[in-house]
């Protein structure tokens, strides 16, 4: 595969961090190099949080992405942080329910959708990480459904088992 | 025919090595030493006991003792006796300390193993000077005693005052027995010895942290004769290091320092919860009139 | 085969120093090492291990002291200011000869510094960490697996030679995950009939000690264990070569900055330029064996650090004038990027050709 950079941007709190966790645990079961960096310290005390998820064939050099493809945007100063970054040609995933300011970049693919009034109105409150989740893999075709199934049902931690099936459900929701 | 008995009235207990300490004439250590060493050896536990030597006069005591030893960096003891007590609970572990060492330094070590409740025993040499560096300011030295660096006598309006380790330690309640002695007498060295055999059983027994201070003497740097020195020590020391017990979670009618600490929170739902024999403790009141007792020392 | 599975570095060192039989870890909260911390605290008491958060570094590497004399396996961790306070332990550990495993999980310095990764603390790791004359090794790791292979390792090392030993990682390497395969858990572990346990009747007694008042004494035991050291430095070096054999630059790089400059000695050799990755696993002892073997061959090296020059020392002392040694570094926190470094090598290489 081509290297996909992932950064995901947002607010403290959004399950950014765990939405890359889940695309990166796809990259593992498929047998992808992969690596998943935080962003960490008071920025992570609901200012700009990030992460970073590298998926490739090669041995991953810096996990922190300088110049992502694909960015993943859930808050104005993570989108306005990050756009200029995305590497021409790239894929910017914007939740248009947060975000406001309106894209300028004419040389990559901006796929804007509102996440999270998305997955409140489906009773799916706080799954919009996963929503757009969906929404990438359905433009990017990382991976296969199975995977990424399989991903959400190893990254959602067994205490909270009875979550999978919601965030199936919010996966497919962006999907759509 | 008719021989006389031999009988042994005085020899070296076992623990303690054939070895010429480095402690002064007339210095209290030895006493102490050999205090601590035949409580070992009454309780038999030569082959069970490990101890820490801190920094100061005592530095070299993993020589004069034949159980297991460790020396610590300067303060450190308490934290490297909790390294090896957590590894052998079942082992008694005892650190020897002097003033500096233990209240000075070594401070933060000194009561955080104690509010730990760790199950060591402390035995505390206070001679209200650094005796090994050659006579400076302790934290214990008395206000307005003259030492090398203190060369106008102790200003407390500059240096501060001296700590009471056995009244501040009394406030934590990971502290079982809290005892300060002297060994100035045949009576109080009876005291003295009746105490670090009581620190060190209630080690055995699992009762909790436990520290005997010694009121103690440094004719050496004090400048003056064994017995002036005792003198000196009896006049100015005593009342301000008042002797007595400051803490003993048994005598109060606990079982061990966990019941008494449990009993004092009470009313602290979740520091009670997972203490579901509340009912059976002694009353919250009967912990505060201790504590309030031990702040005074009990003479 | 081990299932893998995705977790943090800072977890994954952990997780095996478990498996390696450590059951005591004392420390105190600092970032970006909590997870580590936290990861014991959650996983000791299962397994009848002691996670203990002391009152301060000094406290916590005092009681890996108390414990490693009493013959455990057992570790520390923190982050750089934190490794400052644990100085004087590890001097006391070198100085008695006990075996135990610290970790610093770099960040940012000096004084309170930043909290982003940094490798500024390899003079502390290498040249001594704490007075006195002593050494330890010191393992760079720069993947999360190898942070759970050298974790697993160290213990056997450090009982093997009696010595404190360390694995230098930085904020970067862990906090982020990777795939990682772990280590079988030990079922045995080395005797240590040196350790203070209690003699228990039936042995002389047995001292943890590094006071000689006698300096001959003491100059003597310095003497044994710079013994022990010259046979840690034939024996244990580690380091890997990538594109070695024919290049004109080789890049030196540990951690963290040699997966940047691995990116960077790609892309070079995408451009036609004979760039090569040297990358030392122990920075004490350095690599030497394997670097020495480049020199004559190589016509320029770059040392690329997290730091203001500090390893590049040591990559002088082997190459010996031989050939010029450059430094490309960023500090404070910065992580330098794949394109900066390869402009340096892209520098390097016009100057070569004149």
């Amino acid at each position: 595969m081509e290297e996909m950079r992932v950064v995901f941007a947002g607010f403290g709190g959004q399950g950014l961090l765990f939405a890359g966790k889940v695309v990166a645990y796809a990259g593992l079961l498929d047998d992808h190099e992969v690596s998943w960096l935080p962003s960490y310290g008071p920025e992570m005390r609901g200012g700009t949080a990030n992460c970073s998820v590298t998926l490739s064939d090669e041995p991953i050099g810096s996990p922190l992405i300088m110049n992502p493809n694909v960015l993943i945007a859930m808050n104005n100063p993570s989108f306005i942080k990050f756009e200029n970054e995305v590497t021409p040609g790239g894929k910017i995933f914007i939740d248009t329910s947060l975000v406001n300011k309106k894209p300028e970049r004419e040389d990559c693919e901006v796929f804007e959708l509102e996440a999270t009034n998305m997955a409140e109105e489906a009773g799916l409150k706080g799954l919009a990480n996963i929503v757009l989740v969906g929404k990438m893999l359905k433009e990017t075709g990382f991976c296969s459904y199975e995977t990424i199934e399989a991903a959400i049902r190893k990254t959602v931690p067994a205490r909270k088992a009875a979550l999978i099936d919601k965030n199936l459900e919010a996966l497919k929701l962006g999907m759509q | 025919m008719a021989q006389a008995e031999e009988k042994i009235v005085y020899e070296r207990p076992h623990s303690l090595a054939k070895f010429v300490t480095n402690y002064c004439p007339g210095c209290t250590h030895g006493i102490v030493n050999r205090l601590v060493a035949e409580v070992i050896d009454e309780l038999g536990i030569e082959g069970e006991t490990i101890g820490v030597s801190p920094v100061g006069c005592s530095v070299m005591m993993y020589n004069f003792f034949n159980c297991d030893f460790l020396e610590a960096a300067h303060g450190r003891a308490p934290a490297v006796a909790t390294g090896v007590k957590r590894v052998h609970p079942d082992k008694v572990v005892f650190a020897y300390q002097g003033d500096g060492d233990l209240a000075s330094i070594g401070m933060a070590e000194t009561v955080h193993a104690a509010t730990r409740g760790e199950k060591l025993t402390i035995i505390f040499i206070n001679n209200a000077i650094y005796g090994m560096t050659g006579g400076q300011m302790a934290p214990t030295s008395l206000p307005n005693q003259v030492t090398q660096t203190s060369p106008y006598g102790r200003d407390v309006s500059t240096a501060g005052y001296p700590v009471r380790v056995c009244e501040l330690l009394s406030s934590l309640d990971g502290v079982a027995y809290l005892e300060r002695v002297t060994v100035d007498s045949p009576k109080n060295i009876r005291k003295a010895k009746k105490a670090i055999k009581k620190a060190f059983q209630n080690q055995i027994d699992g009762i909790g942290y436990s520290l005997v201070e010694v009121v103690s003497t440094c004719p050496t740097n004090w400048g003056m004769t064994p017995t002036d020195a005792f003198e000196w020590m009896r006049e100015n020391m005593l009342p301000y290091y008042p002797l007595g017990v400051y803490r003993d979670v048994v005598a109060e009618g606990f079982a061990n320092a966990a019941e008494a600490a449990a009993a004092r929170a009470a009313d602290c739902p979740i520091a009670m919860a997972d203490n579901p024999q509340l009912a059976a403790l002694p009353s919250k009141q009967k912990v505060e009139d201790a504590m309030n007792k031990a702040q005074g020392g009990e003479r | 085969m081990a299932e893998k599975v995705l977790m943090k570095g800072n977890e994954a060192i952990a997780e095996s120093a478990i498996r390696a039989g450590c059951r005591f870890f004392f420390g105190y909260p600092i970032t970006p090492q909590t997870e580590l911390a936290a990861y014991m605290a959650k996983r000791m008491p299962k397994e009848g291990g002691t996670y203990l958060q002391a009152e301060s570094e000094v406290a916590a590497i005092n009681m890996v002291y108390g414990a490693s004399a009493a013959g455990a396996r057992v570790m520390t961790s923190s982050s750089s200011p934190g490794v400052s306070l644990k100085s004087e332990g590890v001097s006391y550990i070198a100085g008695a000869d006990l075996p135990c495993l610290i970790i610093n999980i770099e960040r940012g310095g000096p004084g309170l510094g930043s909290i982003q990764p940094s490798q500024s603390d390899y003079w502390q790791a290498t040249r001594a960490l704490g007075h006195g004359d002593f050494q330890m090794v010191v393992y760079a790791p720069s993947t999360v697996q190898e942070m759970a292979d050298l974790a697993y390792g160290a213990f056997d090392i450090a009982d093997k030679y009696r010595t404190p030993v360390m694995i230098l990682g930085d904020g970067m390497l862990g906090q982020m995950m990777e795939p990682v395969e772990l280590p079988e858990p030990r079922t045995e572990l080395p005797e240590k009939p040196w350790a203070t346990t209690g003699h228990g009747n039936k042995r002389e007694k047995n001292i943890a000690n590094s006071l000689y008042l006698v300096a001959e004494e003491l100059e003597k035991t310095n003497f044994e264990r710079f013994e022990r050291y010259e046979v840690i430095k034939a024996n244990e070096q580690m380091s890997e070569e990538v594109d070695c054999e024919d290049a004109d630059i080789i890049v030196v790089a540990f951690g963290a900055s040699s997966r940047i400059a691995r990116s960077a000695v790609r892309a070079a050799r995408e451009e036609g330029i004979k760039a090569g990755l040297f990358r030392p696993i122990t920075l004490w002892p350095f690599p030497t064996d394997a670097l020495k073997a480049t020199v004559g061959k190589a016509k320029a090296y770059l040392s690329v650090e997290m730091n203001m020059g500090q390893m590049v020392d040591d990559v002088r002392l082997v190459v010996e004038g031989a050939a010029p040694v450059d430094f490309y570094g960023r500090t404070g926190g910065v992580i330098p990027t794949p394109a900066e470094v390869l402009d340096k090598i892209r520098q390097i290489n016009e100057g070569l050709g004149e």
